[in-house]
């Protein structure tokens, strides 16, 4: 087991290589392959109508004229150990993990996405608390009770959950449950450690919105697995011994239904954690996704840059997780 | 006077399903006494499997069923749910065919051991594996001490329906269903599955009902046969009656269709031409008579009157054929002397021909 582990955090860091490896492709490689040279590169880094020298300048600071090796080393190092940058006669340090510094406020990109992760965090956490609740249940009651009508009627449910967008069902949400009849607040992130209860009121809207799609994704997933599992000859066998059907269902077929759940589960939360970008622009929670937005509409080149590196870190870490939980849930993967 | 265990008395098992009422077991009756071994026999889709998984209660919700399942006197098909789940594993088990897909994947074959165990009997879970580990030595898995703790993929096919006997005894039933126990084995396991069980048995013993395709099993195994063919009895007898004087022509065709041994290789193996019948439409009068070679010997009554289940001159040995006793005895002298019938290539219109 510790064996299995060593090599899948090996693994794990050779993935990040590769992303780190991608994403400078993406950003640096790509546009010179496409024809930009090095002075149009800088051109991007400098806002708008720039000066021919300022460009120049920039193009001298990062350094956008060195062989690419190089280039992506600095990029490696900048992120592990920081970067220096000069500018003019003064020397500015940007701590690890660096990726630049934002054009809009001109300040280091790594706190200011750090600074919008609790609230993607808190999100991503609540929505899948209600979503794996909600979703597993309706599915294995579903399962159980084939063909009558609570089935069809969550399944039709379901349905619409996969099918309607979030930022219709958010908005919905929001014209209902917040100015209609003011039942929660208009949505403002409190920080959980500021204030708890406030901090769950606020959320419970943007919650519910995102774990309605997800939940009916998973309810959907949790019956086919759950009538397929039912029909196992494995199933059979418990029932041979005599054991209540209540056990049957809820230990040898919860069991087996839920380890891919568990798989998917690990790969969604991954996701979401990089930012939840409909539903937080949807209630306008400035989280990660919001930040995305919004560095993509600055074409904020070292914000799109880190916030690109910080979601493919946590997707790469859900996978991690995910292997060592499906290890420890399935014996027959561990050898 | 005979200690019957198992009685089953017109056992009827139907399905609705979207196409119409298909009718697994349609009239199965016979009796089990205690350490004697009943084999039933027949091609897939005769039955059997229903009948035993019916005598079990696993038979689904969806199934209507009728007759008496009398286990020590108590009618399971009038008993409660529950009441039967509690017979369930402890007075009667079953062992499966592919014993891979019938263990928990995920559980050890331990676990799964005391898991039984513990259902009916209030033990802690210390004795429980003691009684585990004891089991799986006597049904020779080597250092079961060890091994109680691996899961199921990391025993070879034979070990593993070793561990399903082992699970199916824990709790010493009374009644042992093998459902084809050994189709998923290789040959040379095989044997050993079958000792085991025949030495269990004596050990135990329990009665045993052996329900296989092969009758090889059932000739090394059982004291008595129950030959079904569509969800019905057609031949039902000891085991030295079925073989001695085969008086079904459904049975000659699975005998011949057998290769033996102790023959000289003089005469082809003869397939049972065509398939077995939709249980949805069964034919008419006989249901073997669209497969049958001899129907012709009755001047069309096998088309019309359904035969009833009679005894031969034998005691104890039951046959339901329209053919008088002289022409089947003929009949099977003709062909276990090796003569195949001569309109063997007639064209075989029920069911179609498999290709």
């Amino acid at each position: 087991m510790i064996n299995f582990i060593i090599r899948r955090l090996i693994g794990t860091v050779f993935l990040l290589i590769v992303v780190s490896l991608v994403t400078f492709a993406i950003f640096f490689l790509i546009p010179r392959l496409a024809g930009q040279n090095t002075y149009q590169l800088a051109a991007q880094y400098v806002g708008r109508n720039p000066t021919r020298q300022a460009v120049l300048q920039v193009e001298q600071q990062l350094g956008l004229a060195d062989p690419l090796y190089l280039q992506y080393g600095r990029f490696l190092r900048g992120i592990v150990l920081g970067a220096h940058y000069r500018s003019g006669p003064s020397v500015t340090y940007c701590p690890p993990p660096c990726f630049g510094y934002s054009f809009r406020s001109q300040l280091p990109v790594w706190p200011q996405m750090m600074s919008d992760v609790p609230v993607t965090l808190s999100l991503a956490i609540g929505a899948s608390v209600l979503w794996l609740i909600g979703g597993v249940s309706i599915g294995v009651l579903s399962a159980l009770r084939k063909g009558t009508l609570f089935d069809r009627f969550s399944m039709g449910i379901a349905l619409a959950g996969v099918s309607l967008p979030i930022f219709f069902t958010g908005l919905i949400a929001l014209e209902l449950f917040s100015y209609k009849w003011p039942i929660f607040p208009n949505v403002q992130f409190v920080p959980f450690t500021q204030n708890p209860v406030e901090w769950a009121r606020n959320l419970i809207l943007p919650w519910i919105t995102l774990a309605f799609l997800y939940a009916a994704l998973y309810a959907r997933l949790t019956r086919a697995g759950m009538l397929e599992t039912m029909s196992e000859d494995y199933i059979r066998t418990a029932r041979a011994k005599g054991l209540p059907e209540r056990k049957v269902v809820a230990k040898h077929g919860l069991r087996a239904a839920l380890t891919p759940i568990v798989t998917i589960f690990g790969m969604d939360l991954g996701l979401l954690l990089g930012g939840a970008i409909i539903t937080e622009v949807t209630f306008s929670l400035h989280g990660l996704g919001f930040f995305t937005v919004q560095a993509v509409n600055n074409q904020d080149l070292p914000e799109i840059l880190g916030v690109t590196m910080l979601a493919a870190f946590f997707i790469v870490i859900a996978n991690l997780v995910v292997d060592i939980l499906y290890a420890v849930l399935d014996p027959r993967v561990r050898y | 006077m005979p200690d019957t265990l198992l009685e089953v008395e017109d056992l009827r098992i139907h399905f609705p399903t979207q196409d119409g009422l298909v009718k697994s077991v349609d009239g199965v009756s016979f009796s089990l006494e205690r350490g004697r071994t009943l084999g039933i026999v027949g091609e897939s889709g005769s039955g059997k499997s229903v009948t035993s998984l019916g005598i079990m209660g696993l038979h689904g919700g969806s199934a209507r069923i009728s007759g008496h399942i009398r286990l020590d006197g108590e009618d399971l098909v009038a008993a409660s749910a529950t009441r039967v789940r509690e017979l369930r594993g402890d007075k009667m088990a079953m062992i499966f065919q592919d014993p891979l897909s019938s263990l928990h994947p995920y559980f050890t074959v331990g676990s799964q051991i005391i898991e039984a165990y513990r259902i009916h009997n209030d033990v802690s879970k210390n004795a429980a594996r003691k009684h585990a580990i004891d089991l799986l030595g006597r049904v020779g898995i080597p250092q079961p001490s060890v091994r109680v703790d691996d899961h199921p993929h990391q025993f070879s096919g034979g070990m593993r329906q070793r561990a399903m006997i082992a699970m199916a005894l824990s709790c010493d039933p009374e009644l042992l269903i093998a459902d084809e126990p050994t189709t998923a084995l290789d040959v040379t396991v095989q044997a050993q599955i079958l000792d085991l069980i025949s030495d269990l048995q004596s050990e135990f013993g329990s009665a045993v009902i052996m329900i296989t395709h092969d009758l090889g099993v059932v000739a090394e195994l059982s004291d008595d046969i129950l030959v079904m063919y569509a969800g019905r009895v057609v031949e039902y007898g000891s085991a030295a009656q079925i073989f001695g004087r085969p008086s079904h022509p459904y049975t000659w065709g699975l005998l011949s269709s057998m290769p033996r041994l102790d023959r000289e290789r003089t005469s082809r193996l003869v397939p049972i031409p065509g398939t077995p019948p939709s249980l949805i439409r069964v034919p008419a009068g006989c249901p073997f008579h669209p497969r049958c070679r001899y129907g012709h010997l009755n001047g069309g009554r096998s088309e019309t009157e359904v035969p009833q289940l009679r005894e031969t001159e034998d005691t104890g040995h039951l046959v339901a054929c329209h053919l008088t006793a002289a022409e089947r005895a003929k009949q099977w002298g003709l062909l276990s002397a090796g003569n195949v019938p001569d309109h063997d290539k007639e064209a075989v219109p029920q069911g179609g021909v498999e290709t």
